[in-house]
């Protein structure tokens, strides 16, 4: 290992240092940081101007993000990858760490995808938290989340990435639990915090990895210095790596929190599902390119992992009543697709970040719908007591139209540009893998149809007391915005300014794929799987009457589903119960069974243990006993490690 | 006559370089002034005198040792080491111990007084112990004890032979065992907890001075240097040697309460007055981790291919059942004498390797986890009820609500603790993990990482409780701090966050420390 640390690293690329409008790169995050540090701190005295100043400062960081967007774009390609160096964090002998920023194409992409959907999230919050007493603090907690994801897109180091990593954490699961006087927001927060950290630990370990084989976990050392590395450190850490981003990016078998985490505030989830958090990984994976391009296993495993999860996704959203948590499902599945194209390699990897963007429009766009009919209904969340609703919320309506067309990837919606295009890379790799993206698209159809016929169509079944009402303009405005991106957003990305490919080159690189068919073909195909599902659906919910209640006699397949694939079921199993088992164990040993042993050797002694029962000191002697033991067992461990 | 005279005079007068040994004597020298004033001062003037003189000679103390910095010199014939890691820890000890005085001196939040018996020899319950209280009588024979206790702390890790490094983890042992059973509140729980850690710790004595007679029989020598020659020369039995090592080591281990050694730690810190409890937690453990470093590098490194293994699987031992034993706690000082003994697991951790990285790692660990403890500590003192310390964990429901500042201060602890980034706590594991990862013993790392995720889970749930859950009805309060404790908190989470955010300066000065002096 000591060889490996002396290697000699390359970087990857000339980078150019911060100048002239660069040198506000930083201000993107300051800015949010901020506003959380104001609104968290400044405490009731902030109550008023609470939500107006987290919106300005999002609001600014993305103002600042379009001025470097369009300097960035008057660049020639080479030279769109600046780096900002902010401070040394540990610049001890052996661990240099200097907290720098990278700007270049792809942190880009997730810079204004974070500010420009999370302010759209922002405004909307105004009107939708507007009579909860806590709205500072929540807009405290949205600015947080929104700084620590532009410091782990901005990083240009895994350990400075890793801070952005845990703050994201925090701040999600600060929000999921932010209704604590409702039981189920904490403990779905708990979980969320819980589920993460198996995946943080992956990060831990994939950072130490790195600093071991590298010496170094700077962008530059590591991915610069991949391709001198053996392929077993590389698929160990790819391995690692996508262990983590399962937990960030809630993907197969970490993916269990995500359903749950539908307890938070429903412009959180939509700050979750689509800007944010659950890219993360996507991120992670494509990011790390140069690692996994050594690393074929590592490779094929993302791949798997995506499918696996693209399909899961999708079957659980077909079975789920709750609105929200049919979109949760959904996520999964184009969390999936992503993940997938992620572990083409860079077949795929802008087309991961293509379906990434389209995704933030169309997903934050449905749940901020989904968050104005619960407005309307009384935040009811069950489908069952929707229906009918486009009369009373059009312009709602309208929006979540173009989101859902958009999800299941109808012409010209962004959807359809970005996963037709994952599809095709996958059939492209691999038959097996290609027939499950379609199949997903299927289901999609399938599961959103459902959810647009309980909601938008079909006869009232609300409940007696409820009227519903359109929202007021301050969350209808934000919802016409990301409907006009949900429409025109995919061809726009794919056509203006080179396209996304070309403006993603640079860092990801650029691999054209052979497919064994036309492309129309498979673009055919797709349609006409989408139709067929979109025609099951109506077949199923549109001509027939929606039960106000779920029925209870339904097929394995549905129960399963309704279970989220007994995601919790499995972590309860293999995880929860041994855990809960090893440390009543060790508690066990550690208080009473120490006790029964000496117990049992008094009475081998001939003494009576209701003597020492009596000695007054309680239970010194089982530790004195605990103490010689383990004397007795160090040195026979000592002797015996220099006698064999 | 003449034969005795010359006798006598050619008996040498050893050379003692005072000026090396100058933060002991001065701190040995306030706790013999202690003394004094306890029995020639009248009774009110002493609190002021005591806390004065305390806080005055540790500062005194301090400044010493960082006019001593750089100086690698063996002193007092040879048996005090004047090095980088004496320096490092006695600089550690003492700002700790510092703030350890500030908490002894709290008077405002216990409506009694201090968080000391009036008199520790009354009987609990008694009609004596009721006048006492009800006059208000407060005692300062706290003040010296401490000190004493303190001046072994500084003689501990700068032992170079056996003999004297045994006498310095007597003299920090004792005044501890007295204080550890002078709490005011629970006084038969205290006075349990000091009887068990004095039984505990004479019986580890024990072993310690046995292990100390075997290696002089091998060696011929008390002293470390000699040992280390002993061993590459391999004279004697290999036997008494090897025996000798591991008992040696028992009593060390002891003291950093690694499993199998630390059944006393939750019975004690939950017995012991909190102050006590910060005190021991933070300052005990770092001057045990001191000689433990320094008997291992400088006198067993010889052999250490046969302590590694042994180190490997008490570092194990101790992570996971401290982590994992701590899940279950439900006492919030219990709850921290679990994770006390999980982090002196982490801290074996970067001992394991034989390397500057390993010792300078340890050293910054040391320090991040000193602050926040005595931090954490001195946050349990102030949320009280009609009994006293409110420490049943369910009481601290919804603490937030109540008082936003102080679980705000404890979730910062706590956070370190569990190791979040731009919290001291975060370094202190990186540099611990890389250390160790670097030295070879990945599989330890990994066991590291997970006992961390594990431990991670304890400290959000108290952090969850305190900010998820509805306050109890009749819940505690939390008492407002005088000056002094507000001082020591507020340090304390000053220095978490500080080697957090800018650990170079320590980090770098840990490196420079990282070389014994043989």
């Amino acid at each position: 290992m000591s060889a490996l640390t002396t290697l000699d690293v390359r970087a990857v690329e000339p980078v150019a240092t911060a100048g002239g409008v660069y040198a506000w790169t930083f201000l993107l995050i300051a800015f949010p940081a901020l506003g959380a540090l104001v609104l968290l701190l400044g405490g009731r005295r902030t109550d008023r101007i609470g939500h107006v100043v987290g919106t300005l400062a999002s609001l600014a960081s993305f103002v600042v993000a379009a001025l470097l967007f369009v300097d960035m774009l008057g660049r020639a390609a080479e030279d769109r990858a600046v780096n900002q160096p902010l401070f040394d964090w540990l610049p001890a002998a052996g661990l240099q760490v200097s907290v720098g920023l990278l700007l270049d194409p792809l942190s880009m992409a997730f810079v204004l995808l974070i500010t420009g959907v999370g302010t759209l999230i922002h405004v909307y919050s105004i009107g939708y938290m507007q009579h909860d007493p806590r709205r500072r603090r929540f807009f405290g907690y949205l600015n947080l989340f929104v700084a620590a994801m532009l410091l782990l897109v901005l990083a240009d180091d895994y350990l400075v990435l890793y801070v952005g990593w845990e703050g994201v954490g925090l701040a999600s699961y600060l929000l999921i639990g932010f209704w604590q006087h409702k039981n189920s927001a904490a403990v779905a927060a708990k979980k969320a915090f819980v589920v993460n950290r198996v995946g943080d630990m992956g990060m831990t370990l994939a950072v130490m990895a790195m600093f071991a084989v590298f010496g170094t976990t700077a962008f530059s050392g590591v991915l610069g210095g991949a391709d001198q590395v053996s392929e077993g450190w590389l698929t160990v850490i790819g391995l690692l790596l996508l262990l983590a981003a399962c937990g960030k990016s809630a993907q197969f078998p970490l993916q269990s929190w995500l359903l749950d985490a539908m307890e938070g505030p429903t412009p959180v989830s939509a700050l979750i599902h689509a800007a944010t958090m659950v890219t993360a990984g996507v991120y992670l994976i494509v990011r790390s390119g140069a690692i996994y391009a050594g690393a074929p296993l590592a490779q094929t495993a993302v791949v798997v992992v995506g499918t696996i999860t693209l399909v899961m996704g999708a079957i659980i959203g077909c079975a789920k009543d709750d609105i929200k948590r049919v979109l949760a499902g959904s996520t999964m599945s184009q969390i999936g697709y992503m993940v997938l194209a992620a572990g083409l390699g860079p077949a795929g990897y802008a087309f991961a970040i293509f379906h990434l963007l389209t995704h933030g429009f169309f997903k934050a766009n449905l749940f901020l719908g989904a968050g104005s009919v619960m407005h309307a209904m009384d935040d009811e969340v069950d489908m069952r007591r929707y229906g009918g609703l486009r009369r009373y919320l059009p312009l709602t309506f309208l929006t979540f139209a173009a989101g859902y067309l958009a999800i299941i990837g109808v012409p010209p919606f962004a959807g359809f540009w970005s996963k037709d295009r994952i599809i095709e890379a996958a059939f492209a790799d691999n038959l097996l893998v290609g027939t499950c993206a379609l199949l997903g698209a299927g289901i999609t159809a399938f599961y959103m149809t459902r959810l647009m016929l309980m909601t938008w169509f079909s006869e009232r079944r609300w409940k007696p007391d409820v009227h519903a009402h359109e929202s007021p303009l301050v969350m209808t405005l934000p919802l016409l915005a990301l409907g006009l991106l949900s429409l025109v957003g995919g061809a726009a990305m794919l056509w203006t300014a080179g396209g996304i490919v070309e403006w993603l080159e640079p860092v990801v690189g650029e691999e054209e794929h052979a497919l064994p068919f036309p492309v129309w073909v498979l673009t055919a195909a797709t349609l006409v799987v989408i139709v067929a599902g979109v025609a099951l659906a109506w077949m199923r919910y549109g001509r027939e009457q929606v039960a106000r209640t779920a029925p209870t006699r339904v097929s394995f397949a549905t129960t399963a589903a309704r279970r989220d694939l007994y995601g919790d079921a499995v972590n309860e199993v293999a995880l929860m119960r041994p855990g809960q088992r090893l440390t009543g164990s060790l508690v066990y040993a550690d208080s009473r069974g120490l006790d029964r042993a000496v117990n049992g050797v008094a009475a081998l002694m001939g003494g009576s243990s209701g003597l020492l029962r009596r000695v007054q000191t309680g239970f010194v002697r089982s530790y004195a006993l605990s103490m010689l033991g383990g004397t007795v067992l160090v040195v026979v461990a000592l002797l015996s490690v220099r006698l064999s | 006559m003449t034969a005795l005279t010359r006798q006598v005079t050619e008996i040498q007068s050893p050379t003692i370089e005072y000026g090396l040994l100058a933060p002991m004597l001065v701190v040995f020298g306030a706790a013999v002034l202690g003394v004094l004033v306890e029995a020639f001062l009248p009774r009110r003037v002493r609190y002021p005198v005591q806390v004065v003189l305390s806080l005055g000679a540790l500062a005194v103390a301090l400044g010493m040792v960082v006019t001593l910095a750089d100086r690698v010199e063996v002193a007092a014939e040879g048996s005090v080491a004047i090095d980088g890691p004496t320096l490092f820890i006695q600089g550690t000890v003492l700002a700790l111990s510092l703030l350890s005085v500030l908490l002894f001196a709290e008077r405002r939040v216990d409506p009694g007084g201090d968080a000391f018996a009036s008199a520790a020899s009354s009987l609990p319950g008694s009609e004596d112990e009721r006048t006492l209280t009800a006059q208000r009588v407060q005692q300062t024979e706290v003040y010296p004890l401490v000190m004493f206790s303190i001046g072994g702390m500084l003689l501990f890790p700068a032992s170079n032979d056996l003999l004297t490094m045994f006498v310095a983890l007597e003299v920090l042992s004792f005044p501890l065992y007295l204080l550890c059973g002078m709490a005011r509140r629970r006084r038969l729980l205290s006075q349990e907890a000091a009887v068990k850690y004095f039984l505990l710790g004479s019986f580890s004595s024990a072993f310690f001075i046995y292990g100390v007679a075997l290696l002089y029989g091998y060696a011929g020598s008390v002293r470390l240097s000699d040992i280390d020659r002993a061993v590459s020369e391999q004279v004697g039995s290999e036997g008494l040697l090897l025996a000798g090592v591991a008992l040696l080591t028992v009593g060390l281990l002891f003291k950093i309460a690694a499993v199998p050694f630390h059944a006393w730690t939750p019975d004690v810190y939950q017995g012991a007055p909190t102050p006590v409890t910060g005190f021991m937690a933070a300052c005990t453990k770092i001057a045990a981790f001191g000689a433990l470093l320094r008997v291992l590098y400088v006198g067993l490194g010889g052999l250490r291919l046969d302590w590694q293994p042994l180190l490997w699987a008490i570092a194990i031992l101790t992570m996971v059942v401290g982590a994992v034993v701590a899940l279950t706690q439900s006492d919030v000082k219990r709850m921290l004498a679990y994770s006390s003994i999980a982090h002196a697991g982490f801290v074996l951790t970067g001992m394991v390797v034989v390397e500057p990285a390993g010792i300078s790692s340890v050293l910054f660990y040391l320090a991040a986890y000193g602050f926040a403890t005595v931090g954490a500590f001195a946050v349990v003192s102030l949320v009280r009820d009609a009994g006293g310390e409110a420490t049943h964990l369910s009481r601290w429901a919804g603490l937030a609500k109540r008082s936003p500042l102080v679980a705000g201060v404890f979730t910062l602890f706590l956070l370190a603790f569990a190791g979040i980034p731009l919290t001291s706590g975060f370094v202190g594991k990186l540099v611990v993990f890389l250390a160790a990862w670097q030295g070879g013993a990945w599989p330890l790392v990994l066991v590291a990482v997970l006992a961390s995720a594990v431990a991670a889970f304890f400290y959000v749930r108290v952090i969850v409780l305190m900010y998820f859950s509805e306050p109890a009805p009749e819940g505690p309060t939390v008492a407002v701090p005088s000056p002094l404790t507000a001082a020591a908190i507020g340090l304390g989470a000053l220095v978490t966050v500080g080697l957090g955010v800018a650990p170079a300066p320590l980090l770098t000065l840990a490196e420079q420390a990282a070389v014994f002096v043989r």
